[in-house]
């Protein structure tokens, strides 16, 4: 990011050039004009004549960056009033509705038999499922993605031949643009069935029988097309860094005796290591938020998959936080299931917050240089 | 960091032209797998989004007929009765021309302001990184907050009511004011990247010639980055066409769009609705619906939707002659 460069203040400027209306004169000039005998033509035309005359420099840069904190007055409303909403939750458990203990189910179906004044009790919360597999999901698409994302960026900026990167990109590109819901429809239509008709064997469901059904949604279908879902994030960061990376840094290396991949390996992906990160931080954000998807693939059981369990464990439905909230947005009348709902949804926006300044934070010694070409 | 800086074509070679190279057969082995490895994962993902595009065209073709787009939809048991998906799309399309109406002025103000005039800094910082925040939120965050935002008594004459005057905070203003928050990161990225690429030259030359600020911008600078509007226009239309959760919160997952009181077009704003997002998530299994040919119809469409806007954002962007383009403007796509 380039510094504005400085230019004289508006004020040492003698005229404007595009007429002869004075800055200052926009407004008179624009309600004499018509000469209209109503009033709210009159106004009209002085709007228009105001709009469309030389703003003074000083109004004009006000005028913009009001309009430009309608922006942080907007997130700031979003935190109080998620804030607001979630209190309850917070006021009744502390800090320990994040914690385990407790059947969520079954205070979950307590929120949604209350009235509209719900008892105390009714405000008892232990989400710790919903933080587990939040957790866990994001944290093995953000793994798998991050060495598939690696590795491919390597392929499109060093290895593919020109032609064959002119169609790689836009195809990956397209992954990222892809609906989520429409990910979520292959999911429940075609690989849970697959999963559940296929991969699970009679013994392993057997073997959980008394626990949970496993039908094939669940952790692993939910993951795998998270990580679809969010390496093409992290490719477009991680290329952009290699790509502005200096080339002087690689062509060094090989000239040292290194080959030219691990020249790229040692060298490149060295220096851009920040990008890298940043891409792993706002994917991270990606998987965090996903609901519809996970809601759909996912099982909709508030299970914690167990990963002593074996392969078990990827077969086991789960709950995310997100997908939560859109499995019982039906709920929100009840107020006790709203705060609950809001609970969660201040605990993804306080992730998202953090994770948001942690990329920016990140990238910062980027800029160093690619500013600098 | 911009995709649209011009000092960014002159990056990287293609990698043909790097001259004699080692072959790869003569590399250690564990070089060689990593090789491999790049081929496979790049191979790999073009193939996952291939399969994706064939198989979603498939089923389309198999179950998409003309006479579904133009047809609404009807409560019925049997996939053959009931109806098609007028609504949904009238609803996808209003819900983007409300998001983009609101996004559009709000972003490119925004980054003329941080661009241009960016003082003080701070309070530029301040507004960059509440940008940032809303491109991070997820959409079913934004989806409650909106919820919240319009059950307000403020709010009231925005939304659906009940009989029993009860507020909903539902409606297409609602879903569409969200809607712009969601489009609004990408296009205000594509705004800035464009004005910081402007050459200082153009700007001064127009100081010289005795403009003020705002006058160059408006005469110089807002049409020369055109094109970048309009790819983040796009970017935006696409993200709000594959919005699900802001959808099922604040549009009701009514099956016909419903109006609200008696003012003609203000009527049908306040009322609720669907759009195709909701309508494949509703008669997909993990809704009610269990339609997965109306589902499979629907999600066609939508795909179709989706690839026209990445093409079209190709076009633009081959059209001003940019650099390798992977990346989206906003980084996270």
């Amino acid at each position: 990011m380039t510094a504005p460069v400085q230019y004289p203040a508006a004020g040492l400027v003698p005229f404007s050039a595009t007429g002869p209306a004075s800055p200052t004169g926009g407004k008179r000039a624009g309600s004499a004009g018509p000469g209209s005998s109503s009033g709210a033509r009159r106004f009209l035309a002085s709007l228009f004549a105001c709009l469309r005359n030389p703003w003074p420099d000083r109004r004009a840069e006000r005028t913009l960056g009001g309009v430009s904190l309608l922006v942080s007055a907007s997130v700031i409303a979003m935190i109080v009033f998620v804030g607001i909403r979630a209190w309850p939750i917070f006021a009744h458990n502390g800090i320990s509705w994040l914690g385990p203990g407790g059947n969520l189910e079954t205070e979950i179906g307590n929120m949604q038999a209350t009235s509209v004044n719900p008892p105390a009790a009714a405000f008892h919360l232990r989400a710790w499922p919903l933080v587990y597999g939040t957790l866990l999901t994001s944290a093995i698409a953000v793994v798998l993605g991050l060495a598939i994302a690696v590795l491919s960026s390597i392929f499109i900026v060093e290895l593919a031949p020109a032609r064959l990167r002119k169609v790689v990109i836009p195809v990956i590109r397209l992954l990222a643009s892809v609906p989520s819901v429409i990910y979520g429809l292959i999911g429940v239509l075609v690989l849970v069935p697959f999963v559940g008709n296929h991969l699970v064997t009679a013994s392993e469901k057997a073997s959980e029988q008394n626990v949970v059904e496993l039908t094939g949604a669940g952790l692993g279908v939910a993951a795998v097309i998270l990580t679809v879902m969010i390496t093409p994030i992290m490719i477009a960061l991680i290329c952009e860094a290699l790509i502005a990376a200096p080339t002087s840094w690689r062509e060094g290396a090989v000239a040292l005796g290194l080959n030219p991949l691990r020249a790229v390996l040692a060298v490149t992906l060295r220096g851009v290591r920040p990008a890298i990160v940043a891409a792993a931080v706002l994917a991270t954000a990606r998987a965090l938020g996903e609901a519809v998807m996970i809601q759909m693939v996912s099982g909709g059981r508030s299970f914690e998959p167990n990963p002593a369990a074996g392969v078990v464990f990827f077969y086991e439905p789960l709950r995310t936080l997100a997908s939560a909230i859109v499995d019982y947005h039906e709920g929100v009348g009840a107020p006790a299931l709203k705060a609950t709902l809001y609970a969660f949804a201040a605990l993804l926006l306080f992730a998202a917050c953090v994770l948001s300044i942690g990329g920016y934070l990140v990238k910062l010694p980027l800029r160093k240089y690619q500013t600098r070409g | 960091m911009s995709t649209f800086a011009p000092h960014q074509q002159k990056g990287r070679q293609p990698t043909s032209q790097r001259g004699r190279q080692s072959s790869p057969w003569s590399w250690r082995w564990g070089d060689r797998l990593v090789l491999f490895c790049a081929w496979t994962a790049g191979l790999g993902l073009c193939l996952v989004s291939a399969g994706i595009v064939i198989y979603m065209g498939y089923r389309g073709i198999e179950y998409l007929r003309p006479g579904l787009l133009f047809s609404r939809p009807a409560i019925s048991t049997s996939q053959s009765q009931s109806g098609g998906f007028l609504d949904p799309l009238i609803g996808t399309v209003l819900l983007t021309l409300i998001g983009i109406l609101l996004a559009g002025p709000l972003a490119v103000i925004s980054a003329i302001w941080i661009a241009e005039y960016g003082r003080p800094s701070w309070l530029a910082r301040v507004v960059e990184s509440s940008i940032e925040i809303v491109a991070g939120t997820p959409d079913i965050v934004l989806a409650l907050f909106g919820l919240s935002i319009f059950q307000l008594g403020l709010f009231a004459p925005l939304s659906f009511r009940s009989e029993a005057g009860g507020v909903f905070g539902r409606s297409f203003i609602a879903a569409g004011a969200m809607m712009s928050l969601i489009a609004l990161p990408p296009l205000f990225a594509a705004t800035r990247e464009g004005l910081q690429a402007v050459p200082a030259h153009l700007r001064e030359a127009a100081f010289a010639l005795g403009k003020t600020r705002i006058t160059t911008i408006r005469r110089v600078l807002l049409p020369s980055v055109r094109s970048n509007i309009a790819t983040g226009v796009t970017l935006g239309v696409s993200r709000i066409i594959g919005d699900t959760a802001i959808v099922l919160l604040l549009l009701g997952e009514t099956l016909h769009i419903e109006a609200q009181g008696s003012v003609p077009g203000l009527n049908v704003l306040r009322g609720t609705g669907s759009s195709l997002t909701s309508y494949v998530y509703d008669n997909s299994p993990a809704g009610e619906g269990a339609a997965p040919q109306k589902a499979y119809a629907a999600a066609f469409v939508l795909l179709l939707m989706v690839l026209a806007l990445n093409l079209l954002v190709d076009r633009i962007g081959r059209s001003h002659q940019r650099s390798m383009g992977l990346s989206v403007p906003g980084g996270a796509i």
